[in-house]
């Protein structure tokens, strides 16, 4: 497929915005079962808000740019009952919504407390909100990747692990940011949101890894054969019905050689899992750097997640690719 | 239930497209608005069709045959592509079967291109919307025209009468019968699509005759006389006068 950079920017801006919204309300549980300590309402959990949201919007604005007609985007919400995207489309509003609630909520220290617990722990409508907002964070990782996953004929996108990998590195990303975030605004939470964000960083690069393995054995299961249903063993493509190329061979191929694609994929290795892991473990242990390498950690893995999306597009093939191998 | 489709002819397709042409004349026309090109006299053309004639070298030098292959949507029965829009803008119509995009309602979103494994669909770079073959749904049904003339335009073009269209699901019309007597297959059936056009094969169109099929050494109608079989030793001329 050819990468285009408006789904790159989406997928990765709204995957860091739910990560990081993920973290903030991890902390308030903790916090509520006294297990952190509590952290300000306002310098903590609506400017966290609004750092989420703000990743939040850019990703909207950027799905924007996909679309050939963006002033009907109302209608994709229509389609729920089939369509993935359209279930995307209902979902990220909703979640920004939420969001911009919850931080609205800590901004106004407007908290009436709506149940009770056994132990006398106060659930207040902060509370709520977030486990609100988790539940469509978590909704919204499963539309993503299902738009992928669920196109059987992209089959190195067929797979669980597709949508695995969309909350394991958004997850990532959204909780390094935290871990950077919280360096200025709760230091003492620096190093709960930089374990954590090493351990979701490790388990990503399991997925990942897991779908590399399983992506470079698959065989395909159209062939030219059963493209054009003629059994001989030896076909070539002479013509493809035109000559200075098509939608077709705009939208479906990369553009790019193999081996291009091959050594991208170290790259992303690196810079999304390798090098954010040894910068947060190195912001929990020396605490007072902390801010520059989370800062860091951040940036490197936001750009090798840029290049893990991109990767993620190419390396699928489209069977409609049969038909367009050649253009004399 | 009606399913209209193409079947089409591989063994007599000469890859002329004349069916590309004229899809794209009578389609550029309607009032679904102009499927615009780029470059049209440039160094490297291109636009939207709704129909490509591709070609492929079957074999290896010097036993090859030349294939040529008309592709547009195959109006599958199962078709992928209409789920997956958000917008309900890609559908299939219950009365026929035809797989259709409302160009109004479209949002270029290019999902649905995804979708196809068969590379069917093509945004139009103008209208920023999804396209696709019709089967001249704005011509089928016209009672303006004689029924011979209600036909898609690349059926009506076809030279050599490659392209058959009607009801696959009645089992008598013509392609139904083309289908079952021509080996007519569908594309890529691992993906369980079940395409509605058809594409016939290529066959050995050598004509071998036996000796008895022209002496009719059964002549069922006791009307054909045996041909003479003067004795070899006999002379070939009646007499001298008969040169
Ligand atoms: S050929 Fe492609 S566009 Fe046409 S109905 Fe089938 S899947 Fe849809
Ligand atoms: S490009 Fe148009 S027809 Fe295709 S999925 Fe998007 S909205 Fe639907």
């Amino acid at each position: 497929m050819h990468p285009a950079f408006s789904v790159i920017f989406l997928t990765t801006l709204i995957g860091v915005g739910q990560g990081l919204f993920l973290a903030l309300f991890t902390a308030q549980s903790y916090a509520l079962f006294d297990l952190l300590p509590r952290q300000d309402s306002v310098g903590f959990y609506a400017c966290g808000s609004a750092l989420a949201l703000v990743f939040l919007v850019g990703g909207l604005i950027a799905s924007f740019f996909h679309l050939g007609r963006p002033e009907r985007a109302w209608r994709s919400a229509t389609q729920w009952r089939t369509s993935w995207l359209s279930r995307e489309v209902i979902v990220l509003p909703a979640f920004m919504g939420t969001v911009f609630l919850y931080g609205i909520a800590h901004l106004l220290e407007w908290k009436p407390v709506l149940a009770t617990l056994p132990g006398g722990i106060a659930i207040d409508l902060t509370v709520m909100l977030g486990i609100l907002g988790t539940g469509l964070a978590f909704a919204l990782f499963v539309c993503t990747g299902m738009i992928y996953a669920c196109l059987r004929f992209l089959r190195e996108w067929h797979t669980p692990l597709t949508v695995i990998n969309y909350v394991l590195l958004g997850g990532a990303s959204g909780f390094t940011l935290a871990a950077g975030f919280s360096a200025l605004a709760a230091p003492e939470l620096v190093r709960f949101f930089a374990g954590w964000a090493a351990v979701i960083t490790v388990l990503g690069l399991i997925g990942r890894v897991a779908s590399l393995f399983r992506n470079a054995r698959l065989k395909p299961k159209s062939t030219l054969q059963s493209a054009i249903g003629i059994k001989h063993p030896h076909i070539v493509q002479t013509t493809q019905g035109a000559m200075g190329g098509s939608f077709n061979t705009r939208e479906f191929f990369h553009g790019r050689s193999a081996t291009f694609l091959r050594s991208l994929r170290w790259w992303f290795l690196l810079a999304v899992f390798l090098v954010p892991t040894l910068l947060l473990g190195m912001a929990m242990t020396e605490t007072e750097a902390a801010l520059s390498f989370l800062s860091i950690a951040f940036a490197v893995q936001y750009v090798g997640l840029l290049v893990e999306r991109w990767f993620f597009f190419a390396q699928a093939n489209h069977p409609q690719n049969l038909y367009y191998q050649s253009v004399a | 239930m009606t399913q209209l489709a193409l079947v089409i002819d591989l063994n007599v397709c000469v890859g002329c497209h004349a069916c590309v042409t004229n899809c794209k004349e009578w389609n550029t026309s309607g009032e679904a608005g102009p499927m615009v090109d780029q470059n049209p006299y440039g160094k490297d053309p291109t636009g939207t069709f709704f129909n490509r004639v591709q070609t492929f070298e079957v074999g290896e030098f010097p036993n090859t045959e030349t294939v040529h292959f008309p592709k547009s949507c195959l109006h599958c029965e199962d078709p992928p592509c209409v789920p997956v829009c958000p917008t309900g803008a890609s559908y299939k119509r219950k009365e026929d079967g035809i797989v259709l995009v409302n160009y109004d309602k479209c949002i270029g979103c290019k999902y649905c291109s995804w979708a196809c494994p068969y590379g069917a669909r093509e945004v139009d770079e103008q209208q920023k919307v999804m396209k696709k073959c019709t089967l001249c749904v704005d011509r089928i049904y016209d009672t303006k025209m004689t029924e011979e003339e209600r036909r898609p335009a690349c059926v009506r073009a076809c030279p050599t009468s490659a392209r058959l269209f009607g009801d696959i699901h009645d089992p008598e019309s013509e392609v139904s019968h083309a289908i079952r007597e021509a080996g007519g297959y569908q594309l890529m059936p691992e993906w369980g699509t079940s395409p509605a056009n058809h594409y016939l094969p290529r066959r050995k169109i050598k004509l071998r005759i036996r000796v008895d099929e022209i002496e009719r050494a059964d002549n069922p109608l006791k009307i054909d006389g045996l041909l003479p079989k003067p004795d070899k030793a006999e002379p070939s001329l009646d007499d001298v006068t008969s040169w």
